[in-house]
């Protein structure tokens, strides 16, 4: 078992943690303004309305930014440094925090705006972690 | 929208009149943080000739203002815990300038104290909140993770090589200072451009070296109109012009990672003041990591966006140059118990009023003092002078 953090999901987060466990990414659009947004909320930061509808998208996004962690920040990490911190960008606009696996954590080798696609991570029955990994065209 | 109007008829009406550290500082797990608030409270209102009795204001952050007021015995009519991180003492100053100017009280006294090294009981917050529910999981956790995510997408933006040579100058240049400083944490520890870029990865692009001490510290400011501080004990500083905000909480949801508050804060502080930053003998600028320091100066407006590698090869910070910069030796190599932005005050103050010994600066008349909090959510600029 791990002792690593984990969710502990909200009432309107919870339609989001629940289609992790299937696979499936879905996020948050607003019906009046057609804004999608990250992380759930009870209404549109844009409008203020709470005239939104959850929609599935496909995980296509592109790298914003990274960090690659050496020091762990609490000790249930250790055994993953170094590991790859992620800010990455759906194609529909949202930027979500992650890690980018399955590429050498070299800064040499990743590049922010590569293309990516998403890795469904089951930690166990309960929670499936939403990672990226580089897509194909991009991989090396 | 801050109104000026107002805003410019309060500049100046009230000042800092007692400033003050705990008594030590550094490792100091002999004392609980609740002591550190009391000793450096007690300190500061001794600097100002003040007693606990005249106080009626109290302002603190990491802690209630009940627990903090208890503690030092004191019942206040005037009561303010914003946390907002690092910034938040430097905002407390705002807030304090706002109380006394309504009439809510007369004497402000803002306490902090923190044991980052010694801790015996962690502070703790709600486990369903954003940061802890999106970021957490993945091992986005603590300042040096989302800082650097701020750096990296810096760096892609404006060039890794001219940034990370800004960023060793203002570790090498920030250590001479701590070198001056006998409080400071690396009083007797110099630092090379190779000692920091030997110096281990701890989130790259951040080197050990980019990265701010862990200590046990406090601090106290004590502030009053400017009327009363005619016949106090040392020289008044007076409040010029301030300003306070944020606009995320998670590095994720920063609306842009190259621009913190303070493209709004800095700009206010200085409006308000009625100051041209060309005006500013001293900057002290919260300096959690070296990349706070060089996008802040970029945000306040000493230089456009992208350019403050640029600003610093023009000017000198280390000591002796023409941009002292974080004289007491900051955050990285002075003290940093977690939440520093009080001592860039404490510093600013002591150079306005040429108590600054060893690294006293020439002809101190008007100081800066920009505090960070959270991750690079919070910030808060203040425009001192005598």
């Amino acid at each position: 078992m791990s002792n690593k953090p984990k969710p502990i999901s909200q009432p309107e987060s919870d339609k989001y943690w629940n289609g992790l466990k299937n696979n499936e990414i879905w996020i948050q659009k607003c019906k009046t303004t057609n804004n999608y947004q990250f992380y759930p909320r009870a209404h549109c930061i844009n409008c203020t309305k709470n005239d939104i509808e959850w929609v599935k998208v496909n995980g296509e996004a592109t790298l914003f930014s990274f960090a690659i962690v050496f020091l762990a920040p609490i000790p249930e990490f250790a055994e993953d440094v170094p590991y790859i911190n992620a800010l990455i960008k759906l194609k529909e606009g949202p930027i979500i925090p992650t890690n980018l696996v399955n590429i050498n954590p070299d800064p040499e080798k990743i590049k922010i705006g590569m293309k990516l696609k998403p890795v469904f991570e089951k930690i166990d029955e309960t929670l499936t972690l939403l990672k990226f990994e580089p897509s194909k065209q991009t991989a090396n | 929208m801050p109104n000026f109007n107002k805003l410019k008829n309060i500049s100046g009406n009230t000042s800092i009149v007692g400033v003050a550290e705990s008594d030590q500082i550094g490792k100091v797990p002999e004392k609980s943080p609740l002591a550190l608030h009391a000793e450096a409270a007690s300190n500061a209102l001794n600097d100002a000739g003040l007693k606990f009795s005249d106080v009626d204001g109290l302002f603190t952050a990491g802690w209630s203002t009940l627990d903090v007021a208890e503690y030092l015995g004191i019942q206040p009519r005037f009561t303010d815990s914003t946390s907002v991180g690092g910034s938040s003492f430097v905002i407390h100053i705002a807030h304090a300038i706002a109380a006394i100017s309504a009439g809510y009280c007369e004497v402000a006294l803002i306490t902090h104290g923190q044991s980052g090294r010694s801790d015996r009981a962690p502070l703790s917050r709600h486990e369903g909140i954003p940061m802890i529910q999106y970021e957490y999981p993945y091992g986005i956790i603590g300042p040096p993770s989302s800082y650097s995510l701020a750096c990296s997408r810096y760096m892609h933006l404006y060039g890794e090589d001219k940034t990370r040579e800004a960023m060793a100058n203002i570790a090498v240049s920030t250590r001479k200072w701590a070198n001056l400083n006998p409080k400071a944490y690396f009083y007797n520890k110099e630092m090379t451009l190779d000692d920091y870029h030997d110096s281990r990865w701890v989130s790259w692009p951040f080197h050990l070296l980019d990265c701010c001490l862990v200590t046990d510290a406090g601090a106290a400011i004590v502030i009053t109109t400017k009327d009363r501080a005619k016949d106090l004990r040392k020289k008044s500083v007076n409040i010029l012009g301030i300003g306070e905000g944020h606009d995320h909480s998670m590095i994720s949801q920063m609306p842009d990672l190259t621009k913190a508050f303070g493209t709004k804060t800095g700009p206010q502080a200085i409006k308000m003041s009625g100051i041209n930053l060309e005006d500013i003998d001293l900057a002290m600028v919260y300096d959690s990591f070296t990349f706070t320091v060089l996008v802040s100066l970029e945000n306040i407006g000493f230089c456009n966006p992208g350019e403050g590698p640029e600003f610093l090869l023009e000017k000198t910070i280390s000591p002796g140059g023409n941009f002292p910069l974080n004289t007491n030796g900051g955050g990285l190599s002075y003290t940093h118990p977690g939440m520093y932005g009080i001592f860039t005050i404490v510093e600013a103050v002591r150079q306005l009023r040429n108590e600054a010994q060893d690294r006293q600066i020439d002809n101190c008349n008007i100081a800066l003092a920009h505090g960070t909090g959270g991750l690079l959510s919070s910030t808060a600029t203040v425009i001192l002078g005598t």
